[in-house]
């Protein structure tokens, strides 16, 4: 299963936290800075995976089996920010990232060219799309217009105005991983 | 942050952005974006908090400007502040009629609350309400919200709801509802066990979205039990099949790929059911076959599926074709640019080498490569790879390059966990002597401080004992090398403490042993350890002690001993120590220097690490000093138990009022019954007793009067008495008697009889006949009666849960006891047992009246006095002659309940017995039936009788529960 979601930028400012896994806030706030400090450390050529720090594999193991227990980082960084999912070992580390891209994607047609102060004012909507895909730590839509659609169908999603934001837009079109 | 600011001053403009949010909320995340250290963000959030905290309170806020604050609220909670204030504000959304604001109260409350929190109570109700809504989107915002608050207590709250969402008209409702079944399913699984067909339903959903949604469940279901779904295999096969094929809405395909996700979700179940599972697994090659050649292998997701079908076919029975495919997709894996794919490569090959081990070989170069790559997840994940592939061939290599990797790193985790591999590794697969201790000393340098002590002591012990072989010479060159090495690294600086433990051992122990090194040199870099490594006491006691052994092997070998300086002020400042353990080496050092060779060869033999100690438990060496003292008219020896129990006999018999001591419990209890008892119990037991067993008061009272004649306790009764008490702690250890059940009580009694009935075997040393008879059955008569009152008692009768172990126990209880006694009692005490049960909820109360007889006695046993039971159980030579009486003549009832009221269940039982022959069959199986069903009003009346007794005996004798319990 997935056990946390989190959206976060080059700075390391949370910009989504979701954790399907009790956590508590100290520690979830440990996590993402130390999650952070791995990631940002890495080069754009390395993979996208990681091994939990220690933070996390050891404390967490409270829940029933080994199989339950995360145990996996999988990343992407697009311009301004970084998709973390952190997962147990039986999810599949590919089909992960492509669960990012899914999401991302989602976000851009929500936001017409998504850009990170999409997320700060709307994270509503950013929670809205992920509740489409992932229920209690569980994907359960991976269709981009299925997503769209039914966070669209909750409510309009309010637009950045116009004037300020163009030159940073569209991290997702900009930053799309081009399958390496 | 140039966009903020010019959003800002449009937003300044008119009062509500375009993002509907005020310009305070913009100014915070500006702000908090501008901030340049974590204490400056912390500073702006601690201010908004303020802020919130105030305006938040403030009344007749309107709805839209709350929905904006409890928004800030989850934002300031993101950033790791406490934003527990407003949790109530968030609660209150919820209830809100507006769907928009209802939303956003779950999304806060799903943020804020997790699910043990007390304000969940107050989102149940809502939720309920919400669940049943018209509008779907309601109840799929309820929806999400039973996924993450709902917990294991409240589940059945919820759980009617959620089911009839299964079959929502909306697939995304169905969907959610699955997964919040999904999620009581993990949080509590005998909670929903009865509901896991409706997944198995979900899977024909006519949706294809929820099918696949609904494979994930599958999924945790099959990989607890595979067994029981291996009649899905087909279905899977043929759902897999039809996606492969193209066959689900374009809308499904993702990068050209035909519903990748699915198809992966599909293969991972697959692999778990074809594990192991020929016939099932043959089922699947053909679709995997088929995906391994359609799958497009340029885009990620494609190679994702590629990457499942490798984990599905290394797990399920193997198949050399798809090996093939396999191995070949794991070969343009690996040859890949993308590191990702490298990474999903070496793991595939991890996967499996377990099959075929030789496909490892074809790829040595690329995954040497993969060891080399600066990126550190590949390179563990190749480790790993490689710790896979170990042989004793190749562990050189392997365990070099480990070394060298947990050198470079820095993260501690990683290194012992890479440490721990390497000992491991070293441990199992050693070429040679040399070489294993050249690595274990390279482990411990670099991460010595982080290993587990008992690597260290392991090497100690290999060190000591050579590697198994009767090769003397080989040991001693083992021996002789990792001194040599020892005495090499000792110089260096800062070594980790455990490896000084163990190189100062080695060095004391074996040192001077093959004669290369004097005793003055060792000694000599002893004391430099002890010296620079002052701070660590472990090693200083490690370092003198070895010096101790090498001055004990000179002066055993007849070699002079001459101290050196170092040493010897070492020692005068270690005997000034204030650790007490120092101190007492250094002292054992300098007396042992003084000591001829004959007594310090054997105080300290050399080489003897690995002897056995023999321990004579007897002390039997000291058997002539014992008679001899005697002799002189020494009082012989008493164990301890004894001791003890004579102590108690002999308050017992002196003091008659009750007296605390440290073995209050019994006599307290013994003291209870005494004369004014009968005048003052009656009345309250009289009441119950006529509900529940209108028979039970003479006899009660007759028993009563009799416990006032209890006569004096003989000495043998003290090993009973000692044995009796473990009886007792071992039922305050059972966690079994919560909710009152009415024949429940008496069965649970038996149980830990059983348990007793053997412990009292073993340990009691019986030697008239007469009692070796009775001997398995007397700790039943002794204990049950007593553990069944304190159950009561204090407890209020056994929760349901424990009925079907006691009824195995019944079964067992009455087996053991038939072969017991056949021969005296005609029938079991257990079986009786359950027939005084029968009799007390069943039988008409005209047969239970008929006092005269002595079956009727019987019933009383269940109402008996815990006191007069605990009484019983101090005199155990009491018990086992009554038994004697009331096996043999049973008309001799009256002088049975003088002595022992303890017995009295027993007893009475045997003595029903005539009268109850026929029953006797019958009510084991209407007991078993009794106890099925508990009848709800017997339950009630024995539940007021438990609180009866309860009551009464604490008013009279307090400490007796401060005793027991304290």
């Amino acid at each position: 299963m997935i056990n946390a979601v989190l959206v976060f930028n080059n700075a390391g400012q949370p910009r989504l936290t979701k954790f399907y896994t009790q956590l508590d806030t100290s520690v979830q706030q440990r996590l993402i800075s130390e999650i952070f400090t791995l990631v940002s450390h890495r080069p754009a050529s390395s993979c996208n995976f990681l091994p939990l720090p220690p933070l996390l594999a050891s404390s967490s193991s409270s829940t029933t089996g080994p199989s339950d227990s995360p145990s996996l980082v999988t990343y992407r960084h697009y311009a301004t920010l970084y998709f973390i999912i952190i997962s147990t070992s039986t999810e599949s580390p590919l089909a992960l990232l492509d669960l990012i891209q899914v999401f991302v994607e989602a976000l851009d047609r929500l936001f017409e060219d998504v850009c990170e102060l999409d997320l700060i004012f709307n994270f509503e909507t950013l929670h809205a799309a992920l509740a489409e895909m992932i229920v209690g730590g569980v994907v359960v839509e991976t269709t981009l217009d299925k997503v769209v659609a039914g966070v669209r169908s909750q409510g309009t999603v309010a637009k950045r105005p116009t004037g300020g934001a163009g030159g940073r837009g569209g991290f997702a079109t900009r930053g799309v991983w081009a399958g390496r | 942050m140039e966009q903020l600011k010019t959003i800002g001053r449009e937003l300044a403009m008119g009062s509500q952005g375009g993002f509907g949010q005020s310009k305070e909320f913009l100014d915070l995340v500006k702000s908090i974006g501008e901030a340049r250290s974590k204490a400056e963000e912390d500073r702006i959030v601690l201010h908004e908090i303020e802020t919130l905290k105030r305006r938040i309170a403030e009344p007749d806020i309107p709805k839209r400007k709350m929905k904006e604050y409890i928004i800030r609220l989850v934002y300031v909670e993101m950033l790791g502040h406490d934003a527990s204030f407003g949790y109530i504000h968030a609660v209150k959304m919820t209830h809100d009629d507006s769907l928009l604001l209802k939303r956003t109260g779950y999304l806060a409350v799903t943020l804020f609350l997790n699910e043990d929190h007390d304000l969940i109570i107050l989102i149940v109700n809502t939720i309920q309400k919400d669940l049943k809504s018209d509008n779907y989107l309601v109840v799929c915002a309820a929806l999400n919200a039973v996924c993450r608050l709902i917990n294991e207590e409240t589940i059945p709250a919820v759980l009617p709801q959620v089911v009839e969402l299964l079959g929502h008209a909306k697939e995304g409702v169905r969907k959610k509802a699955i997964m919040a079944l999904h999620r009581f399913h993990h949080k509590s699984p005998s909670s929903v066990s009865h509901l896991v067909s409706n997944f198995r339903k979900r899977l024909c959903d006519n949706d294809p979205g929820v099918m696949g949604a609904t494979l994930c469940p599958l999924f945790d279901l099959i990989s607890v039990d595979v067994n029981s779904y291996k009649d899905l295999v087909v279905s899977f096969v043929s759902i897999l099949k039809q996606v492969a094929e193209r066959r689900l809405p374009k809308g499904y395909d993702y990068h050209q790929m035909p519903a990748p996700f699915i198809q992966i979700r599909l293969l991972k179940i697959l692999a778990l059911l074809g594990s192991g599972d020929k016939l099932a697994s043959e089922n699947m090659y053909t679709v995997i076959g088929d995906i391994f050649r359609k799958c497009d292998s340029s885009s990620n997701i494609g190679n994702a599926v590629l990457y499942e079908c490798i984990c599905c076919v290394s797990s399920i029975y193997p198949n050399p074709k798809l090996l093939e495919a396999a191995a070949e997709v794991i070969s343009r894996f690996l040859k890949s640019d993308s590191h990702n794919l490298k990474y999903l490569g070496i793991d595939a090959l991890g996967r499996l080498i377990k099959i075929s081990p030789e496909i490892a070989e074809q790829h040595q170069l690329a995954v040497i490569d993969c060891l080399e790559d600066p990126d550190d997840t590949l390179k563990r994940k190749t480790f790993e790879l490689l710790y896979k592939m170990t042989k004793s061939s190749n562990v050189e290599v392997i365990v070099n390059r480990m070394i060298d990797y947990m050198i470079s790193i820095n993260d501690n985790h990683y290194k012992t966990y890479i440490a721990s591999r390497c000992v491991e590794l070293a441990e199992q697969f050693a070429p040679s002597n040399h070489w294993f201790i050249q690595t274990m000393n390279k482990v411990f340098e670099h991460a010595g401080d982080l290993v587990n002590i008992k690597v260290a002591h392991n090497l100690m012990r290999l060190i000591a004992e050579g590697f198994g072989e009767d090769d003397d010479a080989a040991d001693s060159q083992l021996r002789s090398s990792a001194v040599e090495s020892y005495l090499l690294i000792i110089g260096e600086p800062k070594l980790p403490s455990v490896f000084l433990q163990v190189i100062c051992w080695v060095l004391g122990e074996y040192g001077t042993a093959d004669g290369k090194y004097s005793a003055s040199y060792i000694t000599g870099k002893l004391c430099d350890v002890a010296e620079s490594y002052s701070n660590d006491e472990t090693v200083k006691a490690y370092a003198v002690t070895a010096i101790m052994k090498i001055y004990a092997f000179e002066i055993a070998a007849g070699r002079k001993v001459d101290m050196l300086d170092e040493c010897q002020s070492l020692v005068e400042e270690l005997s000034a120590s204030n650790s007490t353990d120092l101190q007492q080496r250094a002292y054992e050092l300098q007396a042992v220097i003084s000591l001829d060779a004959r007594a310090v060869e054997s105080i300290m033999p050399s080489d003897a690490s690995c002897e056995d100690i023999e321990i004579d438990g007897n002390l039997s060496f000291l058997n002539s000093y014992v008679q001899q003292a005697l002799e002189n008219g020494a009082q012989p020896y008493i164990p301890e138990s004894e001791r003890s129990g004579m102590l108690n006999i002999s308050n017992f018999r002196s003091q008659d009022q009750l007296e605390v001591s440290m073995h209050g419990l019994r006599f307290e209890a013994y003291e209870l019954p005494k004369p004014p008892v009968p005048s003052r119990i009656p009345p309250p037991l009289l009441a119950p007793s006529a509900e529940l067993v209108p028979v039970s008061e003479p006899s009660y009272s007759r028993e009563t009067h009799q416990v006032a004649t209890v006569p004096s306790v003989s000495d043998s009764g003290s090993l009973e008495l000692k044995l009796r008490l473990d009886g007792v702690q071992r039922k305050w250890g059972k966690p079994t008697y919560s909710s009152p059940s009415s024949s429940t009580s008496n069965s649970t009694s038996q149980n830990t009889v059983n348990g007793t009935t053997t412990q009292v075997d073993g340990a009691s040393n019986v030697n008239s006949k007469a009692r070796t008879t009775y001997d398995s059955r007397r700790p039943q008569v002794e204990i049950s009666p007593e553990k069944q009152k304190l159950a009561a008692s204090l407890f209020g009768g056994s929760s349901q849960t424990e009925k079907r172990p006691t009824l195995a126990s019944h079964k067992a209880a009455k087996a053991s006891s038939h072969a017991a006694e056949k021969s005296q009692a005609p029938k079991a005490v257990v079986v009786s047992n359950e027939v005084t049960v029968e009799k007390t909820n069943h039988q008409p109360p005209p047969d239970l009246l008929d006092l005269g007889e002595p079956t009727v006695t019987t019933s009383s046993a269940p109402l008996v006095d815990p006191f007069k039971q605990l009484e019983g159980l101090l005199d155990s030579t009491q018990v086992t002659s009554t038994v004697n009486h009331g096996a043999t003549e049973s008309p001799d009832i009256i002088s049975l309940y003088a002595n022992t009221p303890a017995s009295v269940q027993s007893s009475s039982a045997e003595i029903s017995v005539p009268s109850n022959k026929d029953d006797i069959n019958v009510t084991s199986t209407l007991a078993t039936q009794f106890i099925k069903g508990p009848n709800p009003k017997d339950a009630l009346e024995k539940d007021a009788l438990v609180r009866q007794l309860g009551v009464t005996p604490s008013s009279q004798n307090p400490n007796l529960f401060r005793d027991l319990l304290g």
